[in-house]
């Protein structure tokens, strides 16, 4: 068949996509630099729990300079003065983890709802007890060890870069579909012979093709810059990672199906993936929620994808060991497809 | 193609009403009227792209029904109100009109038919209004058309790109084409057509060549210059079109 020098229209309609995505700077920004910048950002702010010193808030009492020596004197402890009033704030803002009365026995304030709080009131307590001349029965042998993987910054981001399948998968899909319904480009495409489900193909295709460097960068960048490990094989990684962007791709087109506007898509989407945000373990383990919302949590798509890049990137875990997440995955993304190509509304 | 009794509802509006319309292979033919006297409904019926509530439509004796997948391929359409992709130069989107289609001329060629060479390589957000409508009309002559269905091709334009269309359009018929074309351009159906079909609440209220029509509304009623369609038209609805 002569198409008087064009390819095949698949192809040419994934060459549309892509060329429009590459002439859009913004579209650039987010797929690519946000996720890099949001890994180092997060990566400063939440250093290793065993980096970071207790720190301890003094409020002055009748042995203010011998507390004050006895703190000083302990390793990993850093102290602040405090004036009483300062107290609750600095306590609430997690400015300061504990906060000592320095009278004779001291007071210490703390809320066991606070992060690190028990932290900060064993190593207070062993500080002070031991200046004031408490004799150790024995002294127990110590050996520390690293394991690899286990800093935040090794679990957060295979989890960005799952954020990152779902949430350019979403826009990157729904988004141009409902521009192009906007400006009667798909009324026009309709009225022309070509095939519905190449267009749709197309804009899940055209998508796919950012999606080498969406993963690699994190990957790249955590393994090279931040050394974190990369345990698993890349073909299992790369399975994952295609696996899920096709999936939310298909999402994205279900969502892009109805709405006539960019506000209406914008609240679609934003309904459909801040759930996930939160509780699909992204920033945090999804078992801190409570167990009656976990078949719920686990249910969900983001879910499935973080706990396969994750099995796969940290724990070096094969095919068999992340399938029923790569089904449940799956079959989120048929489903939406099927869906989809019934309810796309092309005028 | 021809069409009729075509009916089409949008709830209580009645769009078009008992609209019978038959264009002859070669001819240009007009559907002129203000807006929403049922133009852009009628032709999108026979575009396809609008099912009607009553009434039939055959185009190049083929029917919708049976043969849309026949028909898409040896029509081309252009419509009122789409904007082609910004970022995708001229040459870009032509191409990938041209893959929709089993036949027709080169890539190149069809740029040249509409007079952008020389924009080839520009982003469409570049392109005038002019031009981005002649983009429109290259993808429409991109399969190579029996028939080409115009929506209002030169609303909006200056004087210089209305001529400029209006030569793609000559050039479209020297080569054998029908065109059906919907305007309320009196100016431009009186250039391109040889028969109009005056339509107002969704019927036809008049129908023949611009000069016959002019002809048949009689002298006495033009006295202050040459009778126009624009005559014919406020002297059959009452009303002026400009004034829409």
């Amino acid at each position: 068949m002569q198409r008087g020098g064009a390819r095949h229209p698949l192809i040419e309609l994934t060459l549309a996509r892509v060329r429009e995505f590459f002439r859009e700077p913004e579209a650039m920004f987010w797929a690519f630099v946000f996720p890099l910048v949001l890994t180092l950002a997060l990566a400063a702010a939440f250093p290793s729990a065993a980096d970071r010193p207790v720190v301890v808030g003094l409020v002055p009492g009748s042995h203010a300079a011998a507390t004050r020596r006895a703190l000083d004197a302990a390793p990993g402890l850093r102290v602040v003065e405090l004036a009483p009033a300062d107290e609750r704030r600095a306590l609430r803002d997690g400015t300061v983890h504990i906060v000592v009365v320095a009278d004779d026995p001291p007071t210490y304030r703390y809320d066991p709802a606070q992060d690190g709080s028990h932290r900060a009131r064993l190593a207070v307590d062993d500080a002070l007890k031991r200046a004031g001349g408490r004799v150790d029965p024995w002294r127990a042998a110590e050996e520390r060890v690293t394991v690899p993987g286990s800093r935040y910054v090794d679990w957060l981001i295979p989890g960005l870069i799952g954020m990152g399948i779902m949430t350019n998968g979403l826009w990157a899909v729904a988004f141009p579909i409902v521009n192009a319904r906007l400006r009667k480009l798909l009324k026009r495409l309709m009225a022309s012979p070509m095939q519905r489900w190449e267009y749709l193909l197309a804009q899940m295709l055209g998508r796919l093709i950012f999606l080498a460097p969406e993963a690699t960068l994190p990957l790249a960048f955590g393994s090279l810059a931040l050394g974190m490990p990369i345990a698993g094989s890349y073909a299992v990684i790369a399975l994952v990672v295609l696996v899920g962007a096709l999936a939310f791709a298909a999402m994205g087109l279900l969502l892009g199906s109805r709405p006539r506007t960019i506000e209406g898509v914008s609240g679609l989407v934003n309904a459909f993936q801040l759930p996930m945000w939160l509780l699909s373990g992204v920033f945090f383990s999804s078992a801190n929620f409570p167990g009656v919302l976990q078949p719920v949590i686990h249910a969900l798509p983001l879910t499935a994808l973080n706990d396969a890049l994750r099995a796969v990137i940290l724990d070096g875990a094969g095919v068999a060991a992340v399938w029923r997440e790569l089904a449940l995955v799956s079959a989120w993304g048929a489903v939406s497809f099927g869906l989809a190509l019934k309810l796309f509304r092309w005028r | 193609m021809r069409c009729t009794d075509l009916v089409k509802r949008y709830g209580p509006v009645v769009a078009v009403d008992g609209l019978s319309l038959a264009v002859a292979r070669g001819e240009c033919f007009g559907l002129l009227g203000p807006n929403g006297a049922g133009k852009t409904t009628t032709i999108e019926i026979l575009e396809g792209l609008l099912a009607p509530d009553a009434g039939a439509v055959e185009v190049l004796g083929l029917r919708w029904a049976s043969h849309e997948s026949e028909l898409r391929q040896r029509l081309g359409i252009q419509l009122q109100e789409t904007q082609l992709t910004d970022k995708l130069t001229v040459e870009e989107t032509v191409r990938l009109f041209r893959s929709f289609y089993h036949q027709g001329p080169g890539v190149d060629a069809i740029v040249d038919m509409v007079g952008l060479s020389s924009k080839r390589a520009s982003l469409v957000v570049h392109l005038s209004g002019g031009q981005r409508q002649r983009l429109a009309i290259a993808c429409a002559l991109a399969g190579e058309p029996d028939l080409l269905f115009l929506d209002e091709p030169t609303t909006g334009l200056d004087p210089q790109s209305r001529r400029q269309l209006w030569e793609v359009l000559a050039a479209f018929r020297g080569k054998g084409g029908t065109i059906l074309l919907t305007t309320h351009h009196m100016d431009e159906a009186q250039a391109l057509c040889d028969r109009v079909a005056i339509v107002d609440h969704g019927r036809i209220i008049a129908q023949d060549s611009p000069r016959a029509l002019i002809t048949a509304l009689g002298a006495p009623r033009v006295v202050t210059h040459e009778g126009t369609l624009e005559d014919v038209f406020m002297a059959l609805t009452g009303r002026h079109l400009r004034e829409q």
